[in-house]
């Protein structure tokens, strides 16, 4: 494997008392696209601002292509970030606008032009040329935004929850094209933002973060089939948590205590360790035990129609603490109020210490 | 009922204007005077006041003064001024809260005082009286309001732009003049007008620091103290006229900013 792109060693940051990163190390391929995935207030906003150079770190390095970036000002690293309000100049042209990097790197006019011609066409842009920003709608002018930042050939691009202002439709539209986009310049691309979803469908390398800490990363298929903590577990897509205690180990089998009885399952925990098993909802089956490993009875408390699925929101009978999700089919006839069996498969459980 | 009170308020908005509008009317009325006398009947309209004034060498020059002063003092106000704004809004400063205030303050204090404070230090310092030291007093009143207005309009949406430029790689002079500067222009304007007006007709500064060479404002007393003619009517209508047209500048200017 190729020496890292960026590589971010053991950065911390505070604002005044506040810590905001706690000792961050993360190193990035060249080439791919990363998501930091966290709730507000997890520190992935700042981490971009640190990779940006907005913010220089209390503590740690970052390095870009080898270099160290630290303390390097935003105007002399290899770094664009398209920012989340887009920040147009609103007195310039749009063409005025993509063409502005290029501008301050001293590059001629005509050449300024035709290289921001291609960029407005690699987004799809081309005929905005002369427009001004304020004629242009929320996703053409995150479109601008990205033109401008790719064009000057960043190293790596930042993208601070770039689409965070874009209605429901136009966000999943402008999804599939950033991640077009990304393949067909084969520049990293580094995107922070709240929404798993948009981290699922566009991310090669995805880091959750939770209070200052990256939680877990890897590919997102990984994160969401098995996520390493509890957070991710239910941050990435929900799942149900069920408590419990290590009583033995035995050739990889691990069998805890919980409220619905003992529980075998594949896994190395010390034995008398509290820890939680994970469920994704579409892991559990209702009815009469349809899998290998009962998870005793549940009230129904709601039923959600989703379209292609049922969520299924049920409470354990022997433990009012026991909250199950659960996706039902469709066509599924549970309701409200019934109670159900609910059982599910061993391999399908993730054991993550508590 | 209702018909008397709508009467009465009628009564009571023509009243409001004539009291404020009806000296300005009769001023200019009144420099349009045929004969010796700015008082009734009226027996104009003529033009031969407006032909004196412009023919007088000494208020002519006056009104040469007075533009090159408003226009010298205003530039200087709203330069700095932009600059205070910017360096406040940008920036954490300790104590910016009291220094905001603090460079605000002279808008509280008479130009009076002012006009008298600067006359002392400028003796103390051995600068003469002279236009440059009246178009340094007009600063002293006009900074503090070029920075108020700037710093009103300067607000956090402009953040991320300069950053976006500084991101891109231009350098902090050319994020000010490419990008803060354009983004602010509404604002610069405005304070740019709104001193030129203030300048343009402030007398008692402008008395206190000249001598030779004064103002029109200045000029215009000299004049009224050999008594009223249709001269010095034409001549503050003059004055009336230019305001008119920085005002109505200042006002385009503020009322067409930012079009969301």
């Amino acid at each position: 494997m190729s020496a890292p792109l960026v590589d971010i060693r053991n950065v911390s940051h505070q604002f005044g008392q506040l810590p905001v990163l706690k000792n961050v190390s993360l190193a990035i391929d060249p080439g791919s696209y990363t998501i930091l995935l966290g709730p507000s207030g997890s520190g992935k906003t700042t981490l971009l601002s640190i990779l940006g150079g907005f913010v220089t770190p209390s503590e740690g390095k970052v390095f870009i292509r080898g270099a160290d970036c630290t303390a390097v000002p935003p105007a002399k690293r290899p770094t664009t970030t398209v920012f989340q309000d887009y920040a147009l100049f609103p007195h310039m042209s749009v063409g005025g606008n993509v063409g502005f990097g290029l501008r301050m790197q001293g590059v001629d006019g005509a050449t300024r032009a035709a290289k921001a011609r291609d960029a407005l066409a690699l987004v799809g842009l081309a005929a905005a040329f002369d427009k001004k920003p304020h004629q242009l709608s929320g996703g053409q002018r995150q479109r601008v935004a990205l033109a401008r930042a790719l064009v000057i050939e960043p190293a790596v691009l930042l993208l601070d929850e770039p689409l965070g202002a874009l209605d429901l439709k136009l966000r999943r539209q402008m999804q599939d094209e950033l991640k077009a986009i990304q393949k067909r310049v084969g520049t990293a691309f580094i995107h922070v933002t709240h929404d798993q979803e948009e981290a699922m469908a566009l991310a090669d390398h995805c880091v959750v973060m939770n209070d200052g800490r990256i939680e877990d990363e890897g590919p997102p298929e990984r994160v969401y089939a098995r996520p390493k903590t509890r957070f991710s577990a239910t941050f990435m897509g929900e799942s149900t948590i069920l408590a419990g205690t290590v009583t033995g180990v035995k050739n990889g089998i691990v069998t805890a205590s919980t409220a619905v009885g003992p529980i075998s399952l594949p896994g190395a925990s010390p034995a008398g360790a509290t820890v939680a098993l994970a469920i994704r909802p579409e892991h559990l089956a209702l009815g009469e035990a349809k899998r290998a490993v009962a998870l005793g009875s549940a009230k129904v408390g709601d039923v959600v129609f989703q379209g292609s699925f049922k969520r299924v929101l049920a409470t354990s009978t022997l433990d009012p603490a026991l909250q199950f999700i659960a996706k039902a089919s469709a066509s599924a006839t549970v309701q409200a109020g019934d109670t159900i069996a609910i059982s599910c498969n061993a391999q399908d459980m993730i054991l993550l210490a508590d | 009922m209702r018909a008397i009170v709508r009467l009465a308020a009628w009564l009571y908005a023509i009243a409001i204007y004539g009291f404020i509008f009806l000296p300005v009317v009769v001023l200019v009325l009144f420099s349009l005077q045929a004969t010796s006398f700015p008082i009734p009947p009226f027996t104009g309209p003529s033009l031969r006041w407006y032909q004196a004034v412009l023919s007088d060498a000494r208020l002519t020059s006056a009104l040469v003064n007075s533009l090159l002063v408003a226009v010298l003092s205003s530039l200087a106000s709203v330069t700095l001024g932009f600059l205070s704004a910017w360096g406040f809004a940008r920036f954490v400063l300790p104590g910016s809260a009291f220094l905001r205030g603090l460079i605000t303050l002279p808008l509280t204090v008479s130009y009076l005082i002012i006009g008298m404070g600067l006359l002392v230090l400028f003796n103390w310092a051995g600068v003469p009286k002279s236009l440059v030291a009246a178009g340094i007093g007009h600063v002293v009143i006009n900074l503090p309001l070029c920075f108020a207005i700037i710093y009103s309009q300067m607000g956090d949406h402009q953040i991320n732009i300069e950053r976006a430029a500084r991101d891109l790689g231009a350098a902090e002079w050319k994020v000010l003049l490419m990008i803060t500067v354009p983004v602010m222009a509404p604002a610069i304007f405005a304070g740019f007008f709104l001193s030129m007006t203030f300048s343009w007709d402030e007398f008692v500064i402008s008395f206190l620091l000249t001598r030779f060479e004064t103002t029109l404002p200045v000029e215009i007393w000299n004049l009224l103290r050999s008594g009223l003619n249709p001269k010095t009517n034409a001549v503050g209508s003059l004055v009336f006229a230019v305001s008119i047209v920085l005002v109505v500048f200042f006002e385009l200017t503020l009322l067409r900013r930012k079009p969301a």
